[in-house]
């Protein structure tokens, strides 16, 4: 019999629609997965067993009514410890959250059951999605499938992970910085991070509102594509959801061709810092894509240099104020509540005691970034750099279909080898930031295996904002070429 | 020394700025869909969003916005073609998500000005800006001695206030004495609600001000150091407030003391105000633009459509009743005060002069709406109903008594008046032949009474008459009783 | 510009992070070389630059003020760390109220 946890999202869809096997089956079959190999990965914070049956279930019970199911009906799926799910508990790799079971469910894990897919559990994550590591968890960190000493990518490393070892073969990650694509790149997985205010973010625990943005995570670029449109389009829920059709990034997908397109190489992603086997996959990617017919051409964003420094302070001044409410009086963790303490004294001991190093930092230099004096010279300055940004891909994409670029400029370094270096840490998200910065589309897709360490390499392709179909359609082109050619990277990843 | 607040006065101009809060009367909260209503159960008009919990995201109600922007034009205010939200940051339990959605350097509306009426004089109020927040819950203090914040063990919140849109209304400091704070927000108040953003239920905490008072001496123009009472929620309170003020920072001046720039806080039992916490420490609140909301860019044709339907305003229909209707500022302000100026004027509407309306909103129907502890409007006499008692009065066919025993039918059984009057037998007796029977029996009963008016006496007639009305219950018509014992006496009217 | 100790202190009471002396120590230095990086902002900022506070083009996103039914406010003070009476329980609030 075929192992179900191998297939894609669309064969899984297949082999339930056409009574291969049941849903309950396929959903058993990745939760034993999970069961013998996630002491090693460590990718779920919670495997929710019973939800996933009694999905599962249901999607059984519909087709046998001989009603109509939706293109990813019983596939199972890992969800990032960021949305809200009813009931299900959720920490956001926090301490702080530690028990708290909401009582409503994000919009993306209302449409993910709408849509009959089955929920596996939460994946780990960089506590409040602060991290390129998943080191950064409350509950440990996630371990890479591909070389269990190295990390998976953060913040969304229990998402990649799941996919690479084979426990889901759907995720949701979120990306404020690159917290979907990194962890993509550095396990040879599909991510993609949709315009800005295509999917939304109500339930998704903030981290930074202006940057964070939900989206899909897979093995194939079709399955993300498939994934996205279950999670994307307005809700009324969300004021900065975009009430237009979402792209049909699912045609886009199959269509999978670029020949005439022009693709722009970035070239400020290069040179100090980036590792050579990075560059060398990265190069031959570009070289395939002009292979199949897409005009290549350099281009320059001149202020893209900047865009760590700004992030940097946006992010912090946002989460500084987002998680505020992390205060020990409606919800959570409440430390030194001994009856004679204030609320403020309780306040203080639950946020020092819950919040990890890395939370500690951003808030205090997000706090520091928005008081009255230094305003204007770091939050001020920084959105300016926003614009400026934009600018730059606004004329960049006046001569270019989509932008490329390696995803991170490393492959996935071991564990322990940045905790104590933030700064190190910061430059593993040195290509995604732009796109959040603007609001653009971006995704990562596999490009082969950096040769000095045998470790994966992720393409970014980035589109501009409302036209994600484009960059699906490239990395689609990009994956049956490169497959056709190397075979499928994760054919290549330890049995565990 | 204390100086008192009238000698004060002699050497120190009082300047006064005031900070208006105002709930509006949207129907669900400013960014959720929960009920506003007042008085529900604790936390049970709440949800994710105005709890604060992890994930939740605000959307503007638009009747808040449209509600603000009536206030704004109202105010004769500009009103912005593009705003932006901001987050006030400041940790306290009573506010979810520790940091406060309002607006800062953006206001919705600015730059306009209110006058207001008094002692005779038009005086105009600057009114700097108007822009829109969110309230934050409320909270039980339990344990200690006086179950006030200081020295309680600890507290409940309710949250079912959190979220509900408040309207801010700042002036200038162009306020010069506590009678004109007063009527200051008095007229803004019945503003409010002739706009139809609020009903302004004080008592139910619906309106709240923050006054920042500070003396000059009278001959010199610098500013003095201001201080900031907070919390004053009645009408007689913003005034007793600023009387306090001026009393005490004067104390202070005059003994060489400095005023502190500072928080105060007013107390309902002694009308006295006491130190907060200081300026010098204050908060820091990070204001940023709320990342979470979109930016507001009113339609200039909506803002003309919003203008257009502004309906007549105090002011303007102050004037209009004296002029066209000659009731005086002092009725206005008594039917106003009683919540009964509307349906007076509804009254003349449908008909009813405007003395008589007056007097039965302001007298029996008033005194019945009290006795059933029911607002005026709410009472079940109609205005239509008011002005065809009236008519009655005025044609003969009913006594002034009559006309309330008509109100209590119409109370009652729920007829309309004309109803009333014939199912009880209401009628004003004026034929002659049928009162002549019982003014015969009146002269014949009281002899010595009749013989008094034939000497002369004409006013004792009232005693024939008040007899007369006793035997025909009332029902007589008291003048043509009065000139039938006249005639009869062959006395010659006055 | 240097972050001092004394500031990240105040920085932490702002926000409510009951900070030991060793942490005081460890982010003073951490931060100071983190905002050394980002300080670059201002290189290329100028004034006549628009800041950017959105990156979707939308304004004027309202809803309609119409009730929607609430929490069942068991369900929300059931993951609340202490409830009495329907209310949240908090400890002794510091006033502003003298």
């Amino acid at each position: 019999m075929t192992d179900l946890t191998r297939l894609t999202a669309v064969e899984v869809a297949r082999v339930v629609r056409d009574g291969e096997a049941s849903a309950v089956d396929v959903a058993q079959a990745h939760l034993d997965r999970i069961a013998a190999v996630d002491d090693r990965v460590h990718a779920f914070l919670h495997v929710d067993t019973e939800g996933a049956l009694a999905a599962a279930r249901a999607v059984d019970e519909q087709r046998a009514a001989g009603e109509p199911l939706g293109p990813l009906a019983g596939v199972p799926l890992a969800l990032k410890d960021v949305f809200t799910t009813r009931g299900v508990p959720t920490t956001c790799g926090s301490k702080i959250l530690e028990g708290w079971r909401p009582p409503y469910d994000a919009t993306v894990t209302r449409r993910l059951k709408d849509a009959g897919i089955v929920i596996l559990g939460k994946t780990n994550m960089d506590e409040f999605a602060m991290g390129s590591s998943t080191e950064n968890s409350a509950y440990g960190p996630t371990r890479n499938p591909w070389d269990l000493d190295r990390i998976p990518g953060g913040s969304g490393g229990g998402s990649s992970a799941s996919l690479a070892a084979f426990m889901a073969p759907l995720a949701i990650g979120t990306d404020t910085g690159g917290s979907i694509r990194q962890p993509a790149a550095v396990t040879g997985t599909v991510g993609a991070k949709p315009t800005y205010g295509g999917v939304s973010r109500y339930g998704l625990v903030a981290l930074a509102s202006s940057l964070d943005q939900g989206g899909p995570c897979a093995r194939t670029v079709l399955d993300a594509a498939l994934l996205h449109e279950v999670i994307a389009g307005h809700d009324p829920l969300d004021s900065t959801s975009i009430d237009t059709p979402v792209p049909a990034v699912a045609d886009a997908a199959r269509r999978a061709d670029v020949a005439g397109m022009r693709v722009g190489v970035v070239r400020e992603f290069a040179g100090d810092g980036y590792q050579s086997g990075v560059q060398q996959r990265f190069t031959e990617a570009v070289d395939l894509l002009a292979s199949l017919g897409a005009d290549v051409v350099e281009v320059s964003c001149p202020h893209f240099d900047y865009a760590l420094a700004a992030y940097y302070l946006i992010l912090p001044s946002e989460c500084s104020s987002n998680l505020a409410r992390f205060d020990a009086m409606r919800f959570g963790l409440r430390v030194g509540d001994d009856g004679t303490r204030s609320a403020e004294e309780v306040m203080s001991l639950t946020r020092d005691d819950g919040f990890g190093d890395e939370v500690k930092r951003r808030i205090i230099l997000g706090t520091y970034a928005l008081s009255s004096g230094y305003y204007d010279a770091y939050y001020g300055q920084a959105q300016k750099v926003r614009t400026l940004i934009t600018d730059d891909f606004t004329a960049a994409f006046e001569r270019c279909d989509v932008l490329v670029s390696p995803t991170t400029p490393t492959t996935a370094f071991r564990i322990g080898e940045r905790v104590d270096d933030p700064l190190a840490m910061y430059l593993a998200d040195l290509c995604t930031i732009p796109s959040n910065l603007s609001g653009g589309a971006a995704m990562s897709v596999p490009c082969g295996l950096a040769p000095e360490d045998g470790l994966p390499v992720g393409l970014q392709v980035m589109a501009p904002a409302l036209a994600d179909d484009r960059m699906y359609r490239v990395a689609a082109a990009f994956e049956a070429a490169f497959a056709e050619r190397s075979g499928a990277i994760l054919e290549g990843v330890p049995a565990l | 020394m204390t100086v008192t607040v009238e000698d004060a006065l002699t050497r120190w101009q009082p300047v006064v700025g005031m900070e208006t809060h105002v709930e509006l009367g949207t129907r669900s909260k400013m960014f959720c869909g929960c009920a506003t209503e007042f008085g529900a159960e604790p936390n049970q008009q709440t949800c994710p969003v105005c709890l604060g919990l992890p994930g939740s995201l605000p959307v503007a109600n638009e009747a808040a916005i449209r509600y603000t922007i009536l206030i704004g034009l109202a105010l004769n205010c500009s009103i912005a073609s593009w705003c932006r939200f901001a987050r006030k940051n400041y940790f306290y339990p009573d506010m979810p998500k520790n940091y406060q959605i309002s607006q800062y350097d953006e206001p919705l509306c600015v730059d306009g000005w209110l006058d207001v009426q008094l002692g005779g004089e038009v005086h105009r109020i600057g009114i700097e800006r108007v822009h829109l927040e969110e309230d934050t819950g409320k909270s039980l203090h339990v344990g200690g001695a006086t179950g006030r914040i200081h020295g309680a063990d600890f507290s409940l919140v309710d949250y079912n206030r959190a979220g509900i849109p408040l309207v801010e209304i700042v002036t200038r400091p162009d306020i010069t004495s506590a009678a004109l704070a007063r009527a200051y927000v008095t007229e803004l108040r019945d503003l409010v609600r002739a706009v139809g953003a609020s009903d302004v239920k004080m008592e139910e905490g619906s309106l709240r001000c923050d006054v920042n008072v500070s003396l000059r001496p009278i001959d010199a123009s610098a500013l003095g150091t201001r201080a900031e009472v907070k919390n004053v929620n009645s009408l007689r309170s913003v005034e007793r407030a600023v009387r306090h003020e001026i009393g005490r920072q004067a104390t202070r001046l005059e003994a060489g003391e400095r005023i502190v720039q500072e928080t105060r806080h007013f107390h309902e039992d002694t009308g006295t105000t006491t130190s907060g916490r200081s300026k010098e420490e204050a908060q820091d609140y990070r204001y940023f633009p709320e990342p979470d909301l979109v930016p507001i860019a009113p339609d200039p044709a909506w803002v003309e459509e919003l203008r257009a339907s502004l309906p007549e305003l105090p002011a303007a229909r102050r004037q209009r009743l004296t002029a066209e209707l000659g009731l005086s500022d002092a009725d206005q302000l008594a039917m106003n005060n009683a919540g009964v100026l509307d349906l007076v004027l509804a009254a003349v509407e449908a008909g009813a002069p405007a003395a008589d309306a007056r007097n039965w909103w302001l007298g029996d129907l008033l005194a019945r709406s009290n006795a059933a502890d029911v607002d005026p409007a709410e009472l079940g006499i109609t205005p239509a109903q008011v002005a065809r008692v009236c008519a009655l009065v005025a044609d003969g066919t009913l006594t002034a008594t009559m006309a309330k025993d008509v109100f209590a039918g119409i109370l009652e059984t729920g007829d309309d008046p004309d109803t009333v009057v014939a199912t009880k037998g209401l009628r004003q007796v004026s034929d002659v032949g049928a009162l002549g029977t019982a003014v015969d029996d009146a002269i014949a009963a009281l002899p010595d009474v009749a013989q008094k008016i034939r000497d002369g006496k004409v006013a004792a007639v009232g005693a024939l008459v008040g007899a007369v009305m006793k035997s025909t219950r009332g029902q007589a018509n008291a003048g043509v009783v009065k000139e039938l014992v006249l005639q009869r006496l062959g006395v010659a009217p006055e | 510009m240097a972050l001092t100790r004394d500031e990240v202190a105040h920085l932490a009471r702002l926000s409510r992070l009951a900070l030991s002396d060793d942490e005081l120590d460890h982010f003073a230095t951490q931060l100071d070389v983190i905002l050394g990086a980002v300080a670059r902002v201002s290189e290329v900022a100028a004034d006549d630059i628009r800041p950017t506070s959105h990156s979707v083009p939308l304004t004027n996103v309202f809803r309609p003020d119409e009730v929607r039914p609430s929490l069942d406010p068991a369900a929300s003070l059931a993951g609340a760390p202490a409830a009495e009476g329907g209310r949240f329980r908090v400890p002794r609030i510091l006033g502003e109220e003298a």
